[in-house]
């Protein structure tokens, strides 16, 4: 029983490599079925809402630029790419490699929060924030009202993941450059990787549901 | 991998011992689908789909999705435990949204007199 504790990447309390990296695996996913239940409440209150204000929910979709939206979309996915290579280089024990996508994938964060905060700009120009500013003339204000408070509520729970993964990358790269992680134990990358993954299919949801509403040409406001 | 750890799983091919590595190919190939997938989304949103326009949004990210969850996540290599473990979350959103939506999209709904009700009996 004692021949495996002389591996350095083995924890004492483990059996084995297997059962480290499962027991690990299995607790990051404990924790994003409580993020899916946590996102789960907004999107569940956005649908009774848009149920209740449809016309509403088209038109305040309709103030918000498809372009940004799209091009966030398509930054968010290359970032979930290139933290999936980050995650293959320390499978593979390439720390360089490993150090490389992980910047990759923080510039792409940025990105993302840069073209996000034009987005909030633009808003505020328009007195489209609720709270802040909300000046809308329409008989629909009100229900205009909670379409951009969904907006802002979900969109910053969201942007506030994804800085939270920008500051867990800058506490993982000093890790990295040590040397801190090999093709045996490599656990805090992958949940890294797997919570970077989550933040972009709330994105991949978020996309449709607020941007791409009643967009057809048959509307016309 | 000079392991002392006996092979003991068959989810585990090859002869490394540890997680499935996936090809280099295979996450290029799913990125472009994703690519793909969200140009195919913006085009579906200026469509006259009438009533299947949110359907065919909905379907396509979670189509896209569940890309994500199999392939980068590597849920599609992983045990049947860690199945259960990921697909416990999703499971539970189904049965939140349908519990809350049969709420609301039923209380418009006339309500039955209960007078004939009890004439029948």
């Amino acid at each position: 029983m004692s021949s495996h504790s002389e591996n350095p990447a083995l924890q004492h309390h483990f059996d084995d490599l297997k059962q480290q990296y499962e027991a690990a695996n299995m607790g990051m996913w404990a924790f994003l079925a409580q993020e899916i239940m946590f996102f789960g409440g907004l999107f569940s209150g956005y649908t009774v809402y848009r149920y209740k204000y449809l016309a509403a929910f088209i038109e305040g979709s309709n103030h918000l630029p498809i372009f940004w939206g799209a091009l966030n979309t398509v930054v968010l996915i290359a970032s979930s790419f290139t933290v999936a290579m980050a995650v293959r280089a320390a499978q593979l024990g390439r720390a360089k490699s490993l150090f490389n996508w992980i910047i990759s994938t923080m510039v792409l964060g940025v990105a993302f929060l840069g073209i996000k905060s034009i987005e909030y700009a633009d808003k505020y120009h328009h007195g489209l924030i609720p709270g802040a500013n909300f000046t809308y003339d329409s008989p629909m204000a009100g229900q205009l009202k909670i379409f951009f408070s969904f907006y802002f509520v979900m969109t910053g729970m969201h942007a506030l993941h994804m800085i939270i993964g920008i500051g867990l990358m800058i506490w993982l790269i000093p890790k990295i450059r040590r040397g801190a992680f090999t093709a045996e134990y490599y656990s805090p990358i992958e949940n890294f990787g797997l919570y970077w993954h989550f933040v972009d299919i709330v994105w991949i949801f978020l996309f449709p549901l607020l941007y791409l509403i009643g967009r057809e040409p048959w509307i016309q406001l | 991998m000079d392991s002392t750890v006996e092979h003991s799983s068959p989810n585990h091919g090859g002869d490394h011992e540890g997680p499935h590595i996936a090809p280099m190919r295979m996450y290029v190939a799913i990125v472009g689908l994703l690519f793909l997938m969200t140009a195919i989304t913006v085009c579906a949103a200026f469509v006259e789909l009438g009533a299947f326009g949110t359907p065919v949004a909905l379907a396509i990210a979670v189509f896209k999705a569940s890309m994500v969850v199999l392939f980068f996540m590597h849920v599609r290599y992983n045990t049947p435990l860690m199945w259960v473990f990921a697909g416990a979350g999703f499971f539970w959103l189904l049965i939140m949204f349908s519990l809350t939506m049969q709420d609301y999209m039923t209380r418009d709904w006339e309500t039955p007199a209960p007078i004939e009700f009890l004439d029948l009996l």
